[in-house]
């Protein structure tokens, strides 16, 4: 099984970038013990949304359909932290916490998922759907202010966000507690995107990855060599949700908070330029793209949000109009061919996996 | 002889348009069965029905003496069926040998895959250009793809809507050859086709359809004798025949 991290649907087989990869794990392990700790718990920041990324370059890259709906299960598993962690009381609970609010996103993915596959929505209005439940969800959350909206002691709180609830910790030795906060958040994180990284692509190269690109291509010709369509979209929905909700933990953890305002719009639409503007037909082109775009957001915004929001867009119009494919990707396959030219990658494209 | 297929008075209705209406269909296991009938006859639509990608409006449909109507088309897939589209329907920007290898590993081993897909290349003339996305194809060899994609499930029942539009005389002399050999192997096929020749060189058994109606049904020779179905091919009458 280890050997479908390799195959047809992702970019970066041959030694060389299994070497890159590893000197840039590497590279990250390393990185806490020269940095300082504001620039480590920056980095943490970044890596959080990542998973995000890669659950929609899943969905829209692979599969082929286009969910706006990422901030949905983001707040969904963002708001079930916060308040399973202070509902169960904190502490070691928050990592049950966590299970739980990640299995709640997936749940919703599957009940919306099935509402919109089994019920044919498909291309654009797809997208519509998902993203009328996202500013629904927002819109809910931002009038809950009252005190009435409460769950145990955990107060939903309207635009100003909940607060209040234990980040993520585990027992640690000498009857000690590990807050992941900072430096181990970061640890955390990158231990996680490596999971869940190899995982992806061990999925996409194995038979399962063969049929969503099948689907993406031609769903129907996919259904007539036999296989069951729907369930396949709606896995997939459930799966890059999930990553969705992964992150919503992460970040309520990171700042012991979250709001309406990381769900709704332009929350929303920030997947979508990330992934987009990254190649979303290649995991490993959405992994690094994200990483660089959040870090260059967080660089510009400290200047001006306003600029931040406006190159946003001018990089997604660009994408659109001069790299369709995706610039990380477009730049991933020069570099590829340049290798090749060279005789010293892997050139054959015929490794399908199975 | 075993029915392997059967329509029941199967019909569709597109708004007003009957497009099949009331058409018993019955396919003897074994056999090449030629489907043939003016452009518009609702030939591909028949089609449509029997593989489950439209629902119909009215009439049964068994398969293996079951009723397998209700049933969606990947179900009726897993049961032996297996379609050739009118248009090609491939996975154009996959390699070539990837779409094979996708209609290929839900049934066969993996330690068979390699050499089925090899299998599969040599036969449609294609293992120059395995590597290559479907997509740049010419329309002969894509349809020549799409039909090897089909055979990869090992159908019992294999669907091709006009499988030689598109090809030169000779690919489509060799697409003949081909059903034949298949057939030899005991697979069943109901061909929808407009190339006079091609049916002749193929074809056991004849239905005419004319209007969503059955028109004429018989061997060969007893279509290609009758009057009336000259008549409804006219302007591409005798000489067409
Ligand atoms: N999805 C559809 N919606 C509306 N009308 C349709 C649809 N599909 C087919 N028709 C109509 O039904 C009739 C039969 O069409 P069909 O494609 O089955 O004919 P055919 O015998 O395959 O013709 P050809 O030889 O040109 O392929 C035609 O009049 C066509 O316009
Ligand atoms: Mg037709």
């Amino acid at each position: 099984m280890l050997r479908l991290v390799n195959g047809a649907q992702t970019v970066g087989n041959g030694w060389p970038f299994w070497m890159s990869f590893l000197a840039v794990l590497a590279g990250a392990l390393v990185y806490p013990m020269f940095a300082d700790s504001y620039d480590v718990g920056n980095f943490a920041y970044f890596l959080i949304w990542v998973f995000m990324a890669m659950g929609l370059c899943l969905m829209w890259g692979y599969c082929g359909m286009l969910s706006f709906g990422q901030t949905f299960f983001f707040g969904i598993a963002g708001y079930s932290y916060g308040v399973l962690a202070i509902v169960l009381g904190g502490g070691t609970m928050t990592v049950l916490a966590l299970v739980l609010a990640v299995v709640l996103a997936g749940l919703s993915a599957l009940v919306l998922g099935y509402f919109m596959i089994w019920g044919r929505v498909g291309g654009v209005f797809f997208g519509i759907v998902t993203l009328s439940a996202t500013l629904v969800l927002a819109f809910f959350l931002g009038q809950t202010a009252g005190p009435e909206w409460a769950i145990g002691e955990a107060r939903l709180n309207g635009f100003n966000g909940m607060k209040g609830m234990d980040p993520l910790n585990i027992p640690w030795f000498d009857d000690e507690t590990l807050y992941f906060e900072g430096a181990s958040l970061y640890y955390l994180a990158i231990a996680l995107i490596v999971v869940v990284y190899l995982g992806l692509r061990i999925l996409l190269n194995s038979r399962f990855g063969n049929v969503i690109v099948a689907i993406r291509e031609d769903p129907q010709r996919a259904e007539l060599l036999g296989y069951d369509v729907r369930k396949y979209q709606l896995i997939t929905f459930i799966v890059g949700s999930s990553l969705a909700g992964l992150s919503g933990v992460l970040y309520t953890s990171w700042g012991q908070f979250i709001t309406p305002g990381s769900i709704g719009l332009p929350a929303a639409a920030m997947p979508i330029v990330w992934v987009a503007f990254s190649g979303r037909g290649d995991i490993t082109a959405t992994l690094v793209g994200s990483f660089l775009i959040l870090y260059a957001f967080q660089t510009i915004t400290v200047y001006s949000q306003q600029a931040a929001l406006v190159l946003m867009g001018g990089m997604l119009l660009a994408t659109v109009m001069i790299a369709p494919q995706g610039f990380v990707i477009g730049i991933a396959r020069t570099i590829g061919r340049l290798f090749r030219g060279r005789g010293a990658g892997n050139a054959t494209s015929s490794n399908t996996g199975s | 002889m075993a029915e392997l297929l059967q329509t029941t008075a199967l019909s569709k209705t597109f708004g007003g348009l009957a497009a099949v209406s009331g058409v018993d269909l019955s396919v003897t296991e074994g056999e090449i069965h030629c489907l043939i009938g003016p452009n518009g006859a609702g030939k591909s639509t028949l089609f449509k029905l029997i593989i489950g990608t439209y629902p119909p409006t009215a009439g049964h449909i068994k398969f293996r003496g079951e009723n397998v109507t209700e049933e969606r088309p990947y179900q009726r897939v897993k049961r032996g069926m297996s379609i050739k589209m009118q248009t090609p329907s491939v996975f154009k920007e996959l390699p070539v040998r990837q779409n094979l290898h996708i209609a290929l590993q839900h049934h066969v081993t993996k330690a068979e895959l390699a050499r089925e897909e090899e299998r599969l290349l040599t036969l449609l003339d294609l293992a120059a250009d395995a590597a290559k996305p479907a997509g740049v194809l010419s329309h002969g060899q894509q349809q020549w793809l799409e039909i090897g994609m089909a055979l990869a499930l090992k159908p019992k029942l294999m669907l091709m809507d006009e499988p030689t539009a598109g090809m030169s005389p000779e690919e489509t002399f060799r697409t003949g050859e081909l059903i034949q050999q298949l057939n030899g192997l005991g697979m069943t096929i109901l061909v929808v086709e407009h190339d006079m020749a091609f049916v002749r060189q193929i074809a056991q058994r004849v239905t005419v359809l004319h209007f969503g109606k059955v028109f004429a049904r018989g061997s060969i020779k007893e279509i290609l004798a009758d009057e009336r179905v000259a008549e409804i091919y006219l302007g591409k009458t005798h000489e067409h025949l």
